[in-house]
């Protein structure tokens, strides 16, 4: 049983198609990277996946035992994050939140998990400092750790190397690979970076005017890549 | 007059104000008013929300108005009831579109401040009526003139809204950081800001007897960007904005008290000079 199973999928705003016929599942330990076009509807799928937005047609099935609150999100950045007076513990402790009934304060456990996580992306001596003063870098690892406070199940990270430079966009990917290879975090990434998609992802869904949905070595091998491939695009 | 004469005379002053309930009545309700208000000041700042409680207290006056039109003994239901209701119905159309969301307050706003004000000339209620629209608008007297029953009132609403705040804090907080996160690890984001909304608005009317509806905005953001000029953190923020609006609020109905000047606008002065210091302290730390 996979943890997420879509079956001709139809996404849009208020009932307005966008893009139909998306067919994929996730499996527990995958790490599937969404590729496309700007505007091809990475970012509505997303929505869709997190439950923001509802499917204009077809559903989103869960399985294995993941629950709806169980996906854990790394968005991209706001403008209100930019100005935002919050130390990098009151954000990762904020992920804490929903595990399990109502509690107005956080509870040790919670901070054990928060603390946990801000040493496994190596963040501790940054825990007191100020969130808007740190690096894009940074940024990033702090909000990872709040998402694996949520979950540790499925990762949902939304273009997660946008704005860093060459060195750190390899570190991210190194982190993100660690967490999926060691700690057997499903991933589901969304990318427009298609060489990093094939270097690090099992499975790869390509949507845009073609949808494409399958593992890496049938990616390499369909016509989508072969277009992009000719077209020059792949370093 | 040496120093150590100035300050037994002003105390021997202050001490003489005190004797009189009504000044009592007016530090007790002022420093809860500036407590509450203090605490949304935070939020309604991060989330672009600042000009909600300017649109809200304009509301709250045209509901007051035509409390005065009906001849209401209690208005507080009606305005509490009115204000309540168009900031559930602003913050709904703030998460969907900020530019229509902008447009809605500002709409509004000068909408309700116009029939307000075109009520109580059309149906006077006393001979002084640019008098009493003064006294709504600018609260001159208001504070200086509450009952016992008055202040039980702000009292009970002050801990509810307090309560609130402090039980809440931390949805609050992820609420504000970050919606879409809340909303997909399974907070439910829309009943937040719905608690929000509702409790600014209780706290706009009452704040509107410290300070009269057009300075209350003054009173929610300014004691909330004097402390995000020198905390970075949230609960940093949130504890030094209250610490400062309530101390303004108690500055501020002293001095007025003293010179005889109009009491919102002398707090709202004192939050203005406070902003500036912490600006200039923001700066220097940065170095």
């Amino acid at each position: 049983m996979a943890y997420l199973t879509c079956r001709d999928l139809a996404l849009g705003y208020d009932g307005r198609e966008l893009i139909s016929g998306i067919d994929f599942e996730v499996d527990p330990g995958d790490y599937l990277v969404v590729v496309g076009e700007n505007g091809s509807g990475k970012s509505t799928l997303m929505k869709t996946i997190l439950g923001l937005l509802p499917p204009v047609r077809g559903a989103i099935a869960r399985g294995d035992g993941l629950l709806k609150n169980e996906i854990g999100y790394l968005p991209q950045q706001t403008t209100i994050q930019k100005d935002f007076p919050a130390s990098v513990r009151e954000i990762v402790l904020s992920g804490t939140q929903n595990r399990g009934g109502f509690r107005p304060f956080y509870s040790r456990e919670d901070k054990k998990t928060a603390d946990e996580n801000i040493e496994k992306m190596g963040i501790s001596h940054l825990a007191k400092r100020c969130y808007r003063e740190l690096s894009g870098g940074q940024q990033q690892r702090v909000l990872l750790a709040r998402a694996l406070c949520a979950t540790r199940k499925l990762l949902l990270l939304d273009e997660p190397v946008a704005g860093l430079d060459p060195m750190v966009t390899a570190e991210m990917y190194a982190l993100i690979e660690s967490l999926n290879r060691d700690d057997g975090v499903t991933i589901i990434m969304i990318s427009h970076d298609i060489a990093a998609a094939i270097k690090y992802a099992d499975h790869i869904l390509h949507i845009g005017e073609r949808v494409f949905f399958g593992t890496k070595a049938e990616y390499l091998a369909s016509e989508n890549y072969m277009r992009i491939a000719k077209a020059g695009d792949i370093e | 007059m040496n120093v150590a004469s100035f300050f037994s005379g002003a105390y021997e002053k202050l001490a003489f104000y005190l004797g009189f309930p009504f000044v009592r009545y007016a530090l007790i309700a002022g420093v809860l008013i500036a407590l509450c208000s203090s605490l949304l000041g935070v939020t309604l700042v991060l989330k672009r929300f600042s000009f909600i409680g300017d649109g809200l207290s304009h509301v709250a006056f045209g509901a007051m108005a035509i409390a005065a039109v009906l001849k209401m003994t209690n208005n507080m239901p009606l305005i509490l009831a009115v204000t309540i209701l168009c900031a559930v119905l602003l913050l709904r159309t703030g998460q969907r579109a900020k530019i229509k969301g902008d447009a809605a307050v500002a709409m509004i706003s000068v909408g309700a401040l116009a029939i307000g004000y075109l009520l109580m000339n059309v149906f006077p209620t006393s001979g002084n009526v640019s008098g009493d629209v003064c006294t709504t608008l600018f609260g001159s007297t208001s504070i200086l003139t509450l009952k016992l029953s008055d202040v039980i009132v702000c009292g009970v609403l002050s801990v509810v809204v307090v309560t609130v705040f402090v039980v809440f804090y931390n949805r609050i907080f992820s609420v504000t950081f970050d919606e879409d996160f809340a909303r997909a690890t399974g907070t439910r984001a829309s009943l937040y800001n719905l608690l929000i909304a509702v409790t600014v608005a209780v706290v706009i009317v009452l704040a509107m007897n410290l300070v009269g509806s057009l300075l209350i905005s003054a009173l929610v953001i300014f004691p909330a960007l004097s402390a995000m000029r020198v905390y970075k953190s949230f609960r940093a923020v949130t504890v030094c904005s209250a610490v400062v609006s309530v101390s303004c609020a108690l500055v501020g109905i002293l001095v007025s008290i003293f010179a005889g000047t109009p009491v919102g606008s002398t707090i709202v002065a004192v939050d203005i000079a406070v902003f500036g210091a912490f600006w200039l302290v923001g700066l220097l730390k940065k170095g």
